[in-house]
């Protein structure tokens, strides 16, 4: 059922959003302040589930696109994500009953909770990505069929734009060139939908999902419990299934280049007590967990790095010599495996060679 | 000579040290309300002992917590004007976003979100408005508001508008004190402009200390420049700090670190400092404490200051040792109550002291008092105490290679001569003023913070060398000797979804302070605002 999110619950749902980034994703902390600012002013972010949306009616996804880095500094004016929204119901010549993510990891899971209490829509409780991913294509929504365009794109400066696009890589592709002349960073709602396709095609429950992994890491740390052991518990009982410890041990060296954009690069990690070293390769986000060369996880399971003593989460762009790091690895739901959805974001997707293997399969490995 | 002098809450140490860096007097005194009092209590104290010529005092250095303390409790801050240039962006998280109710009551900052910036790439946001900034200099002046501050989205790629509004600013108001965001911080708008804005409340303070301190040394006669530490480890002069106050942040712990591996005679260690409630572990690589890479927080306002990566746990001379099969000892302390409740002091509660005695670690106050402690807990208890700090420095080690550690403080007494996994312990002489030692040998640094794009015209080595070369240039200018400056810190961070090859590289060079080109008090010009 629906229920309006609390200051308390918004913070849990920051650091959860952070976990579910891999890495990436950006840092939720200027979107939690945006929601903040909202709530403060007496604005409500209303949650519905998928299936309380009525029938026919039209739902849009909002988020931002671009750097990180650029969103932190040129901090936004928060007119662009709310033009975007209305510049695509504008061109689509219908009103949306709803907003949503379409990426709960990271700082994309906090724009659509600013933009729905500063319209006073609901934000529906599902994402296409189930976490965080680089690109606009990368989609359960597309991968099960949703166009992601028309799509509008808009900047702080009053610039918006509308794309409609051959195919959703392409779309992805015209709207990045605009990202850049827009000063690296823009707000866009992309991939219209229907009731029905929003039930179809998303990853359901995950703005609930992040609030529940931060609030038990929260508790945790309050009660002095183990903070991975209570996130396994908690995990146990929702569509991602399984989360389990990969490794434990301490940043040894990091190597970072930069590709088209992209933050590629790869850490080493070594055992505390013993010689046993983790290599993690991301890009963005971490993709490939190895051990001796031994594959214990791939994108798109999810592989996290948080802190050894309090489990906060660490993105790849803060990876320092030294850190003290869990690397905390958490199955995807069926959705995300299928054949096209791993053509997609699976290893391939990512110019991988190592085949997709899922988590529990992996698992015996992880724990030789 | 140069004296190295440590202003804490409860002491004020100093020490005075040769050319060649040997420790030739410490004295240790009570720091009072009174600026002045305080060091010219520390100074005389000092030089009597030394029975010094005052003349041949070189220079002085000090750290101290004064405006730390100021944040912290709130008090003595300036009412500031804060104007932000960024219109139309930004509008969503204007200035103070974030900060305490409170900080926010004690400064009453005058905000006002204005037109300009710059994108990443350098190109404006939008042009600034003179009109606009003369009435903000109205504002201010009819607000009787004597500071500001001023940041503009990606100033540490372009100072441009900063310094254009500051000029405009200043033609409307001639003795408006400025504080510029990129002179204080890096990328990242609110964690750089609250450090701005910090910086600009302390201003008017920092006249006053910086007046107190070289009234100090006046009064006991040592014409020599002033130096204080900043949160890195290296030294800014003292018309340095009247522009500059929020550097000195942080220092006491920098110092503490340094002055310990100085005297020990090594540059990469662990340093063990153990008070009388909390011990603090960090690691020196190079002779500098390896940086956090977290977030800071100033009495609850996020800057994106570093610091040094410290842990810390509730244990001390103090702590408070609950008996039992598995003692445990702390977090709860008797605190500064030690010599009166410690059992060796004639005292009745059982604190790591009275176990360190009875184990004899120690010889302090009546051991006779804790003769009937049982063998077995004062046994358990101590190996306890070893086994937390040993785990700790273990937690801070880079690399499977041990790691030689360094025990300071008034709790060094709590450790055996030997930790659990740990090569070498060594507990230094002079290690009880460690924090004066520290800021006696600090350095001169320049760091290069910015973007960078690497492409056809610049290389990724074109780059990593003109920000090496503006380092060192930062170092020399600000008073190291040129041939004395390294480059002790390089790093390179990626920019994710940029185009072409955006890097944002950090340089710090360090040198020796030349104490030929430093310049008394007096001497000085007046620091301009800028």
């Amino acid at each position: 059922m629906g229920y309006d999110l609390t200051l308390r619950d918004l913070h849990d749902l920051a650091e959860g959003a952070a976990v579910l980034g891999t890495g990436g994703g950006g840092d939720p902390y200027i979107g939690r302040l945006l929601v903040e600012r909202e709530m403060a002013a007496g604005r409500r972010v209303h949650i519905i589930d998928a299936g309380e949306l009525p029938d026919g009616a039209l739902v849009l996804p909002s988020s931002m696109m671009g750097a990180p880095t650029v969103f932190v500094e040129k901090l936004p004016s928060g007119g662009g994500n709310v033009a975007a929204f209305r510049a695509l119901e504008e061109h689509l010549g219908r009103r949306a009953h709803a907003v949503m993510p379409t990426e709960c990891g990271g700082l994309n899971s906090m724009i659509p909770l600013m933009l729905g209490a500063q319209l006073g829509l609901p934000v529906v409780d599902a994402d296409g990505m189930g976490r965080a991913f680089p690109e606009l294509q990368m989609q359960t929504f597309g991968v099960l069929g949703v166009s992601g365009s028309p799509m509008a794109i808009a900047s702080d400066h009053g610039d918006v734009c509308v794309i409609t696009a051959g195919d959703n890589k392409r779309m992805e592709q015209l709207a990045r060139a605009l990202t850049v002349q827009m000063g690296g960073a823009s707000y866009i709602s992309d991939y219209p939908m229907d009731s029905a396709e929003v039930r179809r095609t998303s990853v359901h429950g995950t703005l609930s999902l992040c609030r529940d992994i931060g609030r038990t890491l929260r508790e945790a740390r309050a009660a002095h419990a183990d903070p991975f052991d209570a996130l396994t518990a908690m995990l146990a009982g929702t569509l991602y299934s399984l989360g389990v410890v990969l490794f434990r041990g301490k940043v040894t060296d990091v190597e970072r280049r930069t590709v088209d954009g992209f933050a590629r690069g790869r850490a080493v990690l070594r055992a505390i007590d013993s010689d046993d070293v983790l290599e993690l390769t991301f890009q963005n986000e971490h993709l490939v967990a190895r051990r001796d060369g031994r594959v214990l996880a791939i994108v798109p399971d999810l592989i996290c790095t948080l802190a050894t003593e309090t489990g906060a989460p660490v993105p790849t762009e803060s990876l320092a010599y030294g850190q003290r790091l869990t690397v905390y690895a958490i199955s995807t739901p069926p959705i995300m495996r299928t054949p096209d959805a791993l053509a997609c974001f699976g290893p391939a997707g990512f110019g991988l060679t190592d085949p997709y293997v899922p988590l529990e399969e992996l698992l015996p490995a992880a724990r030789t | 000579m140069r004296i190295g002098i440590d202003v804490g809450g409860t002491h004020t140490d100093a020490v005075l040290l040769d050319q060649d860096m040997n420790v030739m007097a410490e004295i240790k005194t009570a720091t009072t309300a009174d600026v002045t009092g305080g060091i010219v209590t520390a100074l005389s104290t000092l030089l009597e002992r030394s029975r010094l010529d005052r003349g041949r005092v070189s220079a002085v250095m000090i750290g101290t917590t004064h405006f730390t303390n100021a944040l912290v409790t709130r008090s003595r801050l300036a009412r500031t004007g804060v104007v932000r240039l960024a219109l139309p962006a930004t509008a969503a998280l204007p200035p103070t976003t974030a900060w305490p109710a409170e900080l926010v009551d004690a400064v009453r900052p005058l905000v006002r979100l204005c037109h300009g910036g710059h994108e990443f790439d350098g190109r404006p946001i939008s042009p600034l408005d003179p009109g606009e900034l003369k009435r903000v200099a109205a504002d201010l002046a009819a607000h009787d508001i004597t500071t500001v501050a001023i940041s503009s989205v990606f100033s540490p790629v372009t100072a441009e508008a900063e310094l254009a509004a500051a000029d405009i600013l200043r033609a409307e108001l001639p003795h408006l004190r400025v504080s510029l965001s990129h002179q204080i911080g890096r990328i990242r708008m609110l964690e750089r402009e609250n450090a701005t804005i910090v910086n600009a409340c302390l201003l008017d303070l920092a006249d006053e200390i910086v007046d107190a301190f070289a009234a100090a040394l006046d009064t006991v006669g040592v014409r020599a420049p002033l130096f204080l530490s900043q949160n890195d480890g290296t030294l800014m002069d003292a018309e340095h700090t009247r522009s500059y106050p929020v550097r000195t942040f942080a220092s006491g712990p920098t110092n503490s670190m340094r002055g310990a591996a100085f005297l020990a005679g090594l540059a990469d260690a662990a340093v063990v400092d153990i008070g009388g409630t909390t011990t603090d572990v960090g690691v020196l690589t190079g002779g500098y404490p390896r940086q956090a890479g977290t977030d800071v927080d100033l009495a609850g306002v996020r800057t994106n200051f570093r610091m040094p990566d410290v842990i810390s746990i509730g244990l001390g001379g103090g702590s408070r040792v609950t008996p039992g099969p598995d003692p445990r000892v702390g977090p709860s302390s008797v605190g500064y109550r030690l010599t009166e409740e410690a059992l060796v002091f004639g005292g009745r509660t059982l604190t790591a002291t009275d176990l360190a005695v009875a184990a004899g670690l120690a010889d302090l106050g009546d051991r006779s008092l804790v003769r009937h402690l049982d063998r077995d807990l004062v046994r358990r208890g101590t190996a306890w105490m070893a086994e937390r700090v040993a785990g700790l420095v273990d937690q801070m080690r880079l690399s499977a290679d041990p790691l030689p550690v360094v025990i300071v403080g008034g709790g060094g007494i709590l450790m055996p001569p030997d930790l659990p996994g740990v090569p070498e312990v060594r507990i230094p002489g002079h290690h009880g003023v460690a924090n004066a030692i520290g800021a006696a040998i600090g350095q001169i640094g320049g760091e290069v913070d910015r973007l960078f794009l690497i492409g056809s015209q610049q290389s990724r080595d074109d780059v990593l060398d003109q920000a090496r070369a503006e380092a060192t240039d930062l170092a020399v200018s600000a008073g190291a000797v040129p041939s004395s400056v390294e480059i002790v810190h390089v790093d390179e961070i990626h920019v994710n979804y940029l185009p072409g090859n955006a890097v944002r590289v950090i340089v710090r060079a360090v040198g020796d302070l030349d104490l030929g080109r430093a310049r008394t008090p007096e001497e000085a010009p007046q620091w301009a605002t800028t």
